[in-house]
């Protein structure tokens, strides 16, 4: 038995076998292409698929870029370089970018001003959006509107600066009579602002052209810049409409709840382009006789109660989010409505709902596009009208749809991965 | 010992509509309702001022009036004798025409991408990222002008199809993609033909009855009655049978190349193809969102309990991951079709003759009659929207998980 034992164990191995790779077709991308890419013949078939697409695609856009030709005044010694080559007439947008972005009836000296109003926009929004900054920024914040005005509209720099006043004003009055309760607090602001624009009116009346830049009209905006006005405004004014609005429904008082649903529902049934005709035909039968709003005041008008009926219905969400145990906790803390409003649930029920807030205002944004049927001259109104139709680039399609959809895409992008990047930040982690 | 009494009841005083929790919404209301009909009795007041000014009158009777216009796509009988009321039901159907189709069109697109960007399939998912993000954050209004440039500029036109050696041909013989439309086949009802479509959807019906039945089977016996097989006969054979014995009587109606143009056929112009491929491109985009979503909120440990009870994938699928992903994707799904309906109000972009086109566009500019105008559309909207948000309150409460 011993012996049988002494000749098979010849050989005893001591030490341990380095680890071999794996073999070939497992590791590395060839392992990867075969779990995500040709893991059956179905996937095989789709991978194939994609590559012929992106194929094309490239193969398409790529002359397309690559024979592109600037620098020269009209479509036909455009089409004379090309000779059919497929190369794109980018020439138009060099020729006419400022009409794009500022449309044609601004003044072309004064194109820095909603340029620095762009530009600082960034600085104003800065701190709501990213709540790590500095505090202090806020001011800011506050002072930009009046700013934003002053240079976009230009006129004497009194009349933003007294508006200001006015809302100063109204925040002190506010925070003195705030302790006696939320409404005294609330009518005393609005009056200390009434005041305080009447007694300013003269000092504006006095000096008209204190510090004035040129004055634009508003009939003369246009272009990409008439896009980001409206969607800013818009949507800025619709966010305390909204949360008012939100409030509004989910109230325990009939009447009111009732007032708030109707306009809700009565905005989100129609679309907003039949609130645009309101705006342009309608609307001005509502107002006194003497009275003229200009159309770009009106639109404003309709395209924020547009937005605000879709903002409350976020914020409803958002409230309704809430467990019913805040709610509670607050009141049994002795808060009454409006502290309770303002210091437990609000803070809450808006961070659960902004992702939907910049939803809506992503959507906001690309809507304003339809100005452009009631014949304001928007990024897409100028492309439709005067460019188009212009003798010398008539026919040059692809490179202005695809300029602004560009814009367009750059800017809604960058909201929605905000919005991603906040939803991400926000996860408190239970779920 | 004490003995607990009721307070003293305290008798009503004024100020109690001020400070007193109980008594103070009265007082809200009450000054929300006077500045309500303050608010609208100084507009309406402005209204009859302005109208007065301007020598108007609030008055439907315009819709009587012969419209005058021609609408180029009239699902019922139109011509420019008949009423502004009839041109606009004609715009209201093309409305829900647009509506309709860029809604089947949309739902598929949206389905394929969703599930497509949830692929293993690299390559796949991005792609269907790439359309996402592209068609999402373009406004809808520039793709329906894009889409509309590239059918009245790309496509050849009809007289291309013309002569010995022509550049431009028909796919088989029946479909023409031209600028001025796509030209397609059209059915041809002759009598007994409403009798086969009828059979069809009998048919139709008698499927669901069956499953119904074969259901009933498996849960009272055990039994399982094969569904799939017996569902493709009743669907074909029926129509099949009903369509030969009575001796063919669907035909079909080709476009043939007359003169300059093309004659017979159905057409679809290019405005309807641009703005339902736009809006169901556009839409679809927002549907595979909803549809990813769905499918992700179903938690992985449903799948792995199902595949622990034996069932095949095919039944995980149907039976566990649909139900509870449709429950997530159906609401978000109809207000996505809402949006594709008022969306289609962007025909007046592109010259499609929906609602928005004739009423909106051509009677209130013809008659001035501004405010009627506007009120109707809106009313219309607002009742299909309203309509079908009822529905979906209806289905929502059918599917909602039923708890204690």
């Amino acid at each position: 038995m011993s012996d049988t034992h002494a000749q098979t164990v010849a050989f005893v191995r001591h030490t341990e076998i380095p680890p071999a790779p794996p073999p070939p077709g497992q590791a590395g991308a060839v392992k990867w292409m075969r779990e995500n890419l040709f893991s059956g013949w179905f996937n095989t078939i789709m991978t194939l698929l994609g590559i012929y697409i992106i194929y094309s695609l490239v193969m398409g856009i790529f002359p397309w870029i690559a024979n592109g030709v600037w620098g020269v005044d009209n479509i036909r010694e455009c089409r004379e370089i090309t000779q059919g080559n497929g190369g794109a007439c980018f020439a138009v947008i060099e020729q006419r970018w400022q009409q794009l972005l500022f449309g044609f009836e601004y003044p072309s000296t004064e194109y820095w001003r909603p340029t620095l109003a762009f530009v600082l926009l960034f600085v104003a929004v800065a701190p709501v959006l990213f709540l790590n900054l500095p505090r202090a920024m806020l001011v800011f914040t506050g002072i930009y509107p009046f700013l934003a005005y002053f240079l976009i509209w230009g006129g004497t720099i009194l009349i933003p600066i007294t508006a200001m006043l006015g809302f100063v004003a109204g925040y002190f009055a506010f925070k003195q009579l705030e302790r006696n309760s939320f409404a005294v607090g609330l009518f005393g602001a609005v009056a200390a602002a009434l005041i305080t624009w009447w007694v300013t009116g003269f000092i504006v009346d006095a000096a008209p052209n204190l510090l004035a830049l040129p004055e634009v009209a508003s009939r003369n905006m246009g272009g990409f810049m008439l896009n980001m006005i409206l969607g800013t405004v818009c949507v800025s004014l619709s966010l305390p409409i909204g949360i008012a609005l939100a409030l509004g429904r989910q109230s325990h008082m009939p009447i009111i709840k009732w007032i708030c649903v109707v306009f809700i529902e009565f905005i989100r049934g129609v679309p907003l382009i039949t609130l645009l005709f309101v705006a342009n035909v309608v609307l001005a039968y509502f107002f006194p006789p003497e009275t003229s709003l200009d159309l770009i005041l009106r639109v404003i008008i309709m395209i924020t109660m547009f937005s605000s009926a879709y903002i409350a219905e976020v914020i409803r969400g958002g409230l309704a989010a809430l467990p019913r145990g805040q709610y509670e906790a607050a009141d049994s803390l002795g808060l009454d409505y409006a502290q309770a409003t303002r210091l437990i649930i609000m803070p809450q029920a808006l961070k659960i709902s902004i992702p939907g807030i910049v939803n809506v205002a992503v959507g906001l944004f690309k809507d304003t596009t339809l100005v452009s049927v009631i014949s304001m001259f928007d990024l897409v109104g100028m492309i439709r009208g005067p460019i188009l139709s212009s003798t010398d680039w008539a026919g040059v399609y692809w490179e202005l749809w695809a300029f602004a959809s560009v814009l367009f895409f750059v800017v809604c992008y960058g909201i929605s991965q905000y919005s991603q990047w906040l939803e991400r930040k926000l996860q408190t982690g239970h779920r | 010992m004490t003995i607990a009494t009721d307070p003293p009841k305290e008798s009503f005083r004024l100020s109690m509509l001020i400070n007193d929790t109980r008594y103070r919404s009265y007082t809200f209301q009450a000054i929300a309702l006077l500045a309500l009909i303050v608010i609208f009795s100084i507009l309406g007041n402005n209204l009859a001022q302005n109208l007065a000014a301007a020598g108007l009158n609030i008055s439907y009777e315009f819709l009587g009036d012969p419209a005058g216009y021609d609408i180029n796509q009239q699902p019922i009988p139109y011509d420019s004798q008949s009423t502004h009321m009839r041109a606009s039901i004609v715009g209201a159907l093309n409305t829900l025409i647009v509506a309709f189709l860029a809604c089947v069109t949309a739902t598929i697109f949206g389905v394929i991408a969703g599930v497509l960007r949830l692929s293993n399939n690299w390559i796949i998912s991005k792609l269907m990222s790439l359309y996402v993000e592209a068609f999402r954050n373009v406004p809808v209004l520039i793709w329906i002008i894009i889409i509309f440039t590239v059918t009245a500029n790309v496509f050849p036109q009809p007289r291309e199809f013309r002569g010995d050696n022509p550049t431009a041909s028909m796919v088989g013989e029946a479909v023409a993609f031209t600028n001025r439309g796509v030209y397609v086949p059209k059915p041809v009802f002759e009598s007994g033909g409403w009798l086969v479509v009828g059979v069809f959807l009998a048919s139709i019906a008698g499927i669901f009855l069956w499953r119904r039945y074969a259901r009933n089977v498996l849960f009272d016996t055990g039994r399982v009655v094969p569904v799939f097989l017996p569902s493709l006969a009743i669907f074909f054979v029926p129509a099949l049978v009903a369509y030969f014995v009575l001796g063919r009587p669907i035909g079909l109606e080709y476009p043939e190349l007359r003169g300059f143009n093309f004659q017979g056929g159905l057409t679809i112009r290019g405005s309807l193809i641009a703005l339902w491929f736009a809006l169901a491109i556009y839409t679809g985009a927002f549907i595979a969102e909803n549809v990813r979503a769905g499918i992700l909120a179903i938690s992985k440990g449903q799948t792995e309990a199902a595949a622990a009870l034996g069932l095949r994938s095919g039944r995980i699928m149907n039976l566990v991951i649909l139900p509870q992903a449709l429950r997530v994707i159906i609401p978000p799904l109809i207000s996505q079709y809402l949006n594709i309906t008022k969306n289609s109000s962007l025909a007046i972009a592109v010259g499609y003759m929906d609602l928005t086109g004739t009423l909106g566009g051509i009677t209130l500019n013809q008659t001035g009659r501004a405010i009627e105008s506007v009120l109707l559309l809106m009313l219309f909207y607002l009742t299909f929207s309203l309509a079908i948000s009822a529905l979906m309150n209806v289905y929502n409460n059918s599917i909602k998980l039923k708890e204690r």
